[in-house]
C-alpha cells in the first residue's frame, strides 16, 4: 500500500528537487529585492529535509511533516526558516490522525495562520502570503464547497498561487525584506511567494503520480499530499 | 585584510569554544549547539533569563552570562540570527521551573526564529515572556528590520531583568522592568570605518577616508546620513542631539549613558566622547547617574560608537546599581 507518509516523503523530496532546480532562478529574483540568499538557502534546507524524511522509519504524514518542518527551520535560518518550517512543525499536528482531505484542509489553514502570524503579513504586501491565500482558500472551497477530488481541488490551488505570484510584480512591498525598497519594489516578482509556488507545484506533480490511489482511497491513507501544501 | 581567523567558516565554533575554556567556572556550552548557559545552571526559584542574536558583536550576548545578568545565549553566524531550534534548546536550558523572559533585538530573524522556538517550548509547558528591544533612534526601516533596531539600549535590558530576577521576582516583574527600560532608552551611533565580515573578508560598505556614517547599526548596514569627517565634540553633539529628542529628555531628568565603542575605536577616544556628552548634558541641566565607557555591543572592527541615553527612576538605578557577575560587566 502507498501510505500517505512514503506519499509525503516522496512529496518533500520532489520539492527539494525542484528547489535546487530553481536556486538560480530564486537567487536572481532576491537580489532584485533583498539579500540574494533566499535560493541557496531554500536549496539547502529542503535538500536536508528531504534526507531527514528518507530516514524515519515506518513514515506516517504527520512524522514526515514534522521532520521536514524541523530540519527546514535549523537549515534555512533567517525569516524563512521560521516561516516555511516553524509554520510546518505547528501544522504537522492537524495530521495526527490521519490523511484526510478534512485534516488537509485544516493542516493548510493552520499552516497560513502560523506564516501570518509570524510574518504580520496580509494579502498585498507582496510577500509569501500573497502565493498562499488564494492557495489555501481555493483548496478549502474546492473540497468543502465544490467537493473536488483532492488531486483537483490541489490543481486549483496551485494555479490560484500562481495567479498570486504574478500578483506580485506590479506591487509595492510592505512587508519582508523587499519592503526597504519602497516604490523601487514595484515591477519585482516577490522570491518567497515564487518558491511557495514551485513547493506547491511539486506536491501537485507527486499527487497527480499517486492520483489513482487518492480517487479510489479516500481515507485515512490518501495520499492527497496537500498535506504539505506549502 | 589580516584577521586572526583559521577558517571564516568555524570562526563562531572557535571562538565559543575559546570563550569558554577562558571561563570554565562560568560558562558551558550546550552539546552540539551554539548556545552558551551558566555552568551551574538557572539558579532554582530563578526566572530564567534568555537571549541571543547574531556574532560579531562581542562581549554581547553571551560575555553578560552570570550572576545578575543573563542566564544563557543563542550565538548565530556572524550577524545572522541564530536558527528556531537554537533557541528552543536555549529557552529549555533557562527554564528552572519559574519561566524565562526572553530578550530579542529588534531585527526580523531574530524575532520570528525566537518566537517560533517559543511556540515550541510553550507546548512543552515552559513559560515564556519577550521583552522587544528597539532603541536605535536613527532609522525606522533598515536593511535588517522592520521598526527601529535593537542595539547597545539592550545591555541594559539585560542589567534591570537580571536584576530583577536574582530578586526572586515573577516572571510578570521582570518582563515589566525590561519593558520600563526599553521605554526609556535611546541610541544613535556614527561609522568612521567598515566592518570586515570573515566571510567577505574586506569592508562592507565604502567610506572615504573624510567621510562618516551617522545612524548606523550593529552590522555594517546603512545608516541615516554620509557626512563630512568632524571633529569628535561635533560627532557627540550630532549623536547625543538626536537621542535627546527622541526620548524628550527635560532639564532635571536623570540618567544612564554608555559610550559604546564598535570594536576598532581606542578607549583614549571614547573617553574623548563620554566628556563632551557629560558636558552637554550638563548645559542642558540633565544629571548624569552614572556613565559607562567601553565595548559594549560592538560591530566586529567597525571605527565608531554610539551613544545610548536611559532616563532613570529609583526603580532602575536601583536594578543597575544591583550586583552583577559576569565575564563582561561587574558591579559590586
Amino acid at each position: 500500500m502507498t501510505g500517505a507518509g512514503t506519499a509525503a516523503v516522496a512529496a518533500v523530496e520532489r520539492v527539494a528537487t525542484r528547489l535546487e532546480a530553481e536556486r538560480d532562478h530564486l537567487t536572481e529574483l532576491d537580489s532584485a529585492i533583498g539579500d540574494a540568499d533566499h535560493g541557496g538557502n531554500m536549496a539547502r534546507g529542503w535538500r536536508a529535509a528531504a534526507d531527514a524524511a528518507a530516514d524515519v522509519e515506518d513514515p506516517d504524514a504527520a512524522t514526515v511533516v514534522k521532520t521536514t518542518g524541523k530540519t527546514v527551520m535549523a537549515e534555512v535560518g533567517g525569516a524563512a526558516g521560521p516561516l516555511y518550517g516553524g509554520s510546518l512543525v505547528f501544522a504537522s499536528a492537524e495530521l495526527d490522525e490521519g490523511l484526510t482531505p478534512e485534516s488537509a484542509v485544516a493542516f493548510a489553514e493552520t499552516y497560513l495562520e502560523k506564516v501570518q502570524d509570524r510574518g504580520d503579513a496580509s494579502v498585498g504586501d507582496a510577500t509569501m502570503v500573497d502565493a498562499l491565500v488564494p492557495a489555501v482558500h481555493t483548496f478549502k472551497k474546492s473540497i468543502e464547497t465544490d467537493e473536488l477530488p483532492p488531486v483537483e481541488a490541489l490543481a486549483k490551488a496551485v494555479e490560484a498561487a500562481r495567479r498570486g505570484v504574478d500578483f506580485t510584480v506590479p506591487i509595492r512591498a510592505s512587508k519582508g525584506r523587499a519592503s526597504y525598497l519602497g516604490w523601487r519594489s514595484v515591477g519585482h516578482q516577490d522570491p518567497g511567494a515564487t518558491s511557495t509556488l514551485f513547493i506547491l507545484e511539486a506536491l501537485l506533480e507527486v499527487a497527480q503520480e499517486h492520483g489513482d490511489v487518492t480517487v479510489a482511497d479516500a481515507d485515512a491513507t490518501s495520499p492527497t499530499i496537500p498535506d504539505e501544501d506549502v | 585584510m589580516k584577521k586572526l581567523i583559521n577558517d571564516p567558516d568555524d570562526v563562531v565554533e572557535e571562538m565559543l569554544d575559546g570563550m569558554v575554556q577562558t571561563y570554565p567556572d562560568r560558562l558551558r556550552r550546550l552539546e552540539d549547539t551554539q548556545v552558551v548557559v551558566r555552568a551551574d545552571g538557572t539558579p532554582d526559584g530563578k526566572v530564567g533569563i534568555a537571549t541571543g542574536g547574531g556574532s560579531g558583536h562581542e562581549p554581547t550576548h553571551a560575555g553578560y552570562i552570570g550572576d545578575g545578568m543573563l542566564d544563557g545565549a543563542a550565538a548565530g553566524d556572524v550577524f545572522s540570527s541564530p536558527t528556531a531550534d537554537e533557541f528552543e534548546a536555549l529557552l529549555d536550558a533557562c527554564d528552572a521551573g519559574e519561566g524565562v523572559l526572553a530578550v530579542i533585538k529588534n531585527y526580523e530573524g531574530d524575532v520570528m526564529n525566537f518566537e517560533t522556538a517559543i511556540d515550541l517550548v510553550e507546548m512543552e509547558g515552559v513559560d515564556v515572556e519577550t521583552v522587544v528591544v528597539d532603541d536605535d533612534v536613527a532609522v525606522e526601516d533598515s536593511l535588517y528590520t522592520s521598526g527601529r533596531r535593537g542595539v547597545c539600549g539592550t545591555i541594559l535590558v539585560h542589567k534591570a531583568v537580571g536584576a530583577k530576577a536574582a530578586e526572586g521576582a515573577s516572571l510578570a516583574e521582570v518582563q515589566r522592568v525590561g519593558q520600563k527600560v526599553v521605554d526609556n532608552v535611546g541610541t544613535m551611533g556614527v561609522a568612521l570605518t567598515s566592518c570586515v565580515t570573515p566571510e567577505k573578508g574586506e569592508p562592507t560598505f565604502d567610506l572615504g577616508e573624510d567621510e562618516i556614517e551617522l545612524g548606523i547599526g550593529i552590522h555594517g548596514e546603512p545608516g541615516v546620513e554620509n557626512a563630512d569627517m568632524m571633529a569628535a565634540d561635533d560627532i557627540t553633539d550630532e549623536l547625543t542631539e538626536a537621542v535627546l529628542d527622541d526620548l524628550d529628555v527635560e532639564a532635571g531628568q536623570e540618567v544612564l549613558t554608555i559610550v559604546n565603542g564598535m570594536g576598532g575605536t581606542p578607549q583614549m577616544e571614547l573617553f574623548v566622547v563620554n566628556r563632551r556628552l557629560q558636558e552637554l548634558l550638563g548645559d542642558r541641566g540633565i544629571e548624569t547617574y552614572d556613565a559607562w565607557v567601553g565595548d559594549y555591543m560592538t560591530s566586529l572592527d567597525m571605527e565608531g560608537c554610539s551613544i545610548t541615553v536611559c532616563v532613570v527612576d529609583d526603580e532602575l538605578t536601583e536594578l543597575f546599581d544591583a550586583p552583577a557577575d559576569t565575564p563582561a560587566l561587574s558591579v559590586q
